[in-house]
């Protein structure tokens, strides 16, 4: 299997369908501006549930962008031909969800300064921030995944996505927001870091396998 | 390579039909025919590992597939998913034939339009233009003939006698009968009434 | 037998329902005497406990109840395992009865997590460790109970509930984890269930009775359902007929 080809082409997708990353983002943006106007924390508290907020909007948008993530290609077909005729669908599986990640997760690390900023949270912990997001994300994306594959068959698979999907998202909003909190009152933040690091270790040994068994169920779905 | 050993397909733990049992040798085009619902497409699709449920047994390598859905990214242009398809495959296309492959289906024009403005028509030629390039041997197909004008289902009919004539095999699903020299018919019988 | 044999019979659900009556009717003997006395022991002779007084024995009801629910996920995602590697149908009937008494024993933990709060506490629900794990429990169930409505297929929905089992138990201690260390971080002095050890004998005994009790509970209503849920998937067969019009005579 030609895994640059692969590539190439769900970079192709994403330029195209620039919505699919867009959407998104800009639910990313409202939403903050919605928490930031209409959180009754005061001003000189922000700091303390800015993380908390800050993971919470994230965890959201990854809702949003998760629903997409098979629908076009179950929809045209695609997606069974990579089932039946694929090598590794596996990779090909993995290679989205990377995608995905890179369209969301990790933009949403490069614009951590920016959020924190407008989420009121102080500059020393704008670095553990993208840390906690680098290392977070990506669980996110991959259990994500697991969620939108199984619901993938149904038109209005949605509300069944969240219900699936954010029990196994709680750990990363926990210690997310922990490191957060940490880096905000000067304290060392190795340990929700390393979590993190972790649940995304474990998220990439389980997701990936389990999308694709989930895949196979949800094509036999008429 | 294509061999069905007492198949029976399962839809909600009910058996669909009676077992069928089929070998198939090079240069075999099989029309499989029965009524609406008896469980055609489920059958192709449980021997390209699309469907798990079944009984029996069956071997099928080196096939390609052709569902009822196009199998084509609409965002992408026909060219970008041929050469995708050869990725997937793990064949290496190069430009001739690409080339070709679209000359021969007549897409010449239209090889550069995105899928979404090409009509049912012309992507199903497309689909054609896949089935040449592929290095498969065994052809699963699912109602070729839909959307297909006269030129388009003359054409059907070339690409299927050639391949049978190069020694592939054709499995295919069809109301309409194949115009293939030396094609051979699996019937598919509803199953009995005690089927479990 | 040997464990092989056994685990070859299990593949056949007419002899799960031939031997399981037995099992069935000792679980629930088993069940009703622990609990009972349990019960009466928790309530009445166990030493009331120094700092919360007589509202802590919720937890002869709470604990049993929750560790219960959480078995019962695990033993989900266990079945689901031998589904997917084994085709075993009887893990998809196993999946099948655990769900209902599974979600019931976690409200019932939910429940009686609250109702311990609010004398110790004077708040009917309080976020801490116990009551999150719970609940993100509870939405477990509800999610493999909400993906089952959505699919009609019989055998697509028990290989779809066996997936989000497998995946959901393998998340189970990492969530545990996760809400303790925000628990510990949050409320540092609360009365948790990790401290067991320093419980006297007097006080634990009559909760392992109970929590074994309410394990043979489950087993009984566990086996029970699966019992119901064979005779109906396979109610087009010889011996379920001969079952049914066999007892339609004898009645």
């Amino acid at each position: 299997m030609n895994l640059t080809g692969l590539l190439s082409r769900e970079w192709r997708a994403l330029v195209r369908n620039r919505g699919a990353v867009l959407n998104p983002m800009a639910f990313l943006f409202l939403a903050v501006m919605l928490f930031a106007v209409g959180s009754p924390v005061s001003d000189n508290e922000t700091a303390r549930y800015g993380g908390a907020m800050l993971w919470l909007i994230v965890l959201l948008t990854n809702m949003l962008s998760l629903d997409s993530l098979f629908r076009r290609d179950f929809d045209n077909g695609v997606l069974e031909q990579v089932l039946s005729t694929a090598q590794a669908p596996f990779m090909v599986v993995l290679i989205r969800v990377l995608v995905q990640w890179l369209g969301t997760g990790l933009l949403i690390t490069l614009l951590a300064p920016l959020l924190c900023l407008l989420l009121g949270l102080p500059s020393e912990a704008i670095f553990t921030s993208m840390l906690a997001l680098l290392l977070g994300t990506p669980a996110l994306s991959l259990l994500g995944a697991v969620g939108a594959a199984m619901t993938v068959g149904f038109s209005r698979g949605g509300i069944l996505l969240g219900l699936l999907v954010l029990p196994l998202f709680l750990p990363v909003l926990v210690f997310g927001a922990s490191a957060i909190n940490q880096a905000v009152l000067h304290m060392d933040a190795t340990a929700p870091l390393a979590w993190l690091a972790f649940i995304s270790m474990l998220a990439l040994s389980v997701g990936p396998l389990a999308a694709t068994l989930g895949l196979k169920i949800s094509l036999q779905l008429q | 390579m294509l061999n069905l050993s007492d198949l029976v397909c399962r839809r909600d733990e009910r058996q669909l039909f009676a077992p069928l049992s089929l070998h198939a040798e090079a240069g075999d085009c099989i029309e499989l025919r029965g009524p609406n619902g008896a469980g055609k497409t489920t059958l192709l699709r449980t021997l390209a590992g699309l469907h798990s449920q079944f009984d029996g047994a069956f071997a099928c390598a080196e096939f390609l597939f052709q569902g009822h859905r196009m199998g084509l990214d609409e965002l992408m242009t026909p060219i970008e998913n041929l050469r995708w398809y050869g990725d997937l495959e793990g064949v290496r296309l190069d430009d001739a034939a690409l080339r070709e492959a679209i000359g021969r289906v007549a897409m010449a024009r239209a090889a550069f339009n995105l899928c979404q403005r090409l009509s049912q028509g012309q992507q199903r030629r497309v689909c054609m233009a896949r089935w040449l390039l592929s290095s498969a041997s065994t052809w699963l197909l699912d109602e070729p003939y839909t959307s297909l004008d006269a030129d388009g289902q003359q054409l059907l009919n070339e690409l299927l006698q050639l391949h049978c004539d190069k020694g592939g095999i054709v499995l295919a699903a069809t109301h309409t009968p194949l115009r293939i020299s030396n094609s051979r018919v699996l019937e598919i019988e509803p199953a009995g009434e005690d089927a479990r | 037998m040997g464990l092989k044999e056994f685990w070859h019979k299990l593949g056949s659900p007419r002899w799960f329902y031939q031997i399981s009556l037995p099992w069935v009717v000792g679980f629930g003997l088993a069940a009703l005497v622990l609990l009972a006395v349990g019960f009466v022991w928790a309530l009445a002779f166990a030493p009331p406990d120094y700092q919360q007084g007589n509202s802590f024995r919720i937890m002869y009801v709470h604990v049993p109840a929750a560790m219960a629910a959480q078995s019962l996920y695990i033993g989900m995602g266990v079945a689901g395992f031998v589904l997917f590697v084994w085709r075993m149908k009887l893990a998809d009937v196993f999946i099948t009865a655990c769900l209902p008494f599974g979600m019931l024993l976690t409200a019932l933990a939910l429940f009686s997590g609250g109702v311990w709060g609010r004398p110790t506490w004077g708040t009917w629900w309080e976020w801490d460790g116990r009551t999150v794990s719970t609940l993100v429990l509870l939405f477990l169930y509800i999610g493999i109970y909400a993906l089952r409505e959505a699919i009609v297929d019989t055998e697509l929905r028990g290989r779809a509930s066996a997936l989000v089992a497998m995946v959901g138990t393998i998340n189970i201690p990492v969530i545990k984890y996760s809400v303790e260390w925000w628990h510990t971080l949050h409320q540092p002095a609360s009365f948790t269930l990790t401290e067991k050890p320093s419980m006297p004998p007097e006080m634990w005994l009559p909760l392992l009775v109970m929590v074994i009790g309410m394990y043979c509970f489950a087993a009984h209503n566990v086996l029970s359902r699966m019992r119901m849920e064979i005779i109906e998937r396979e109610s087009g067969t010889q011996w379920v007929r001969a079952l049914v019009s066999g007892q339609r005579a004898a009645g």
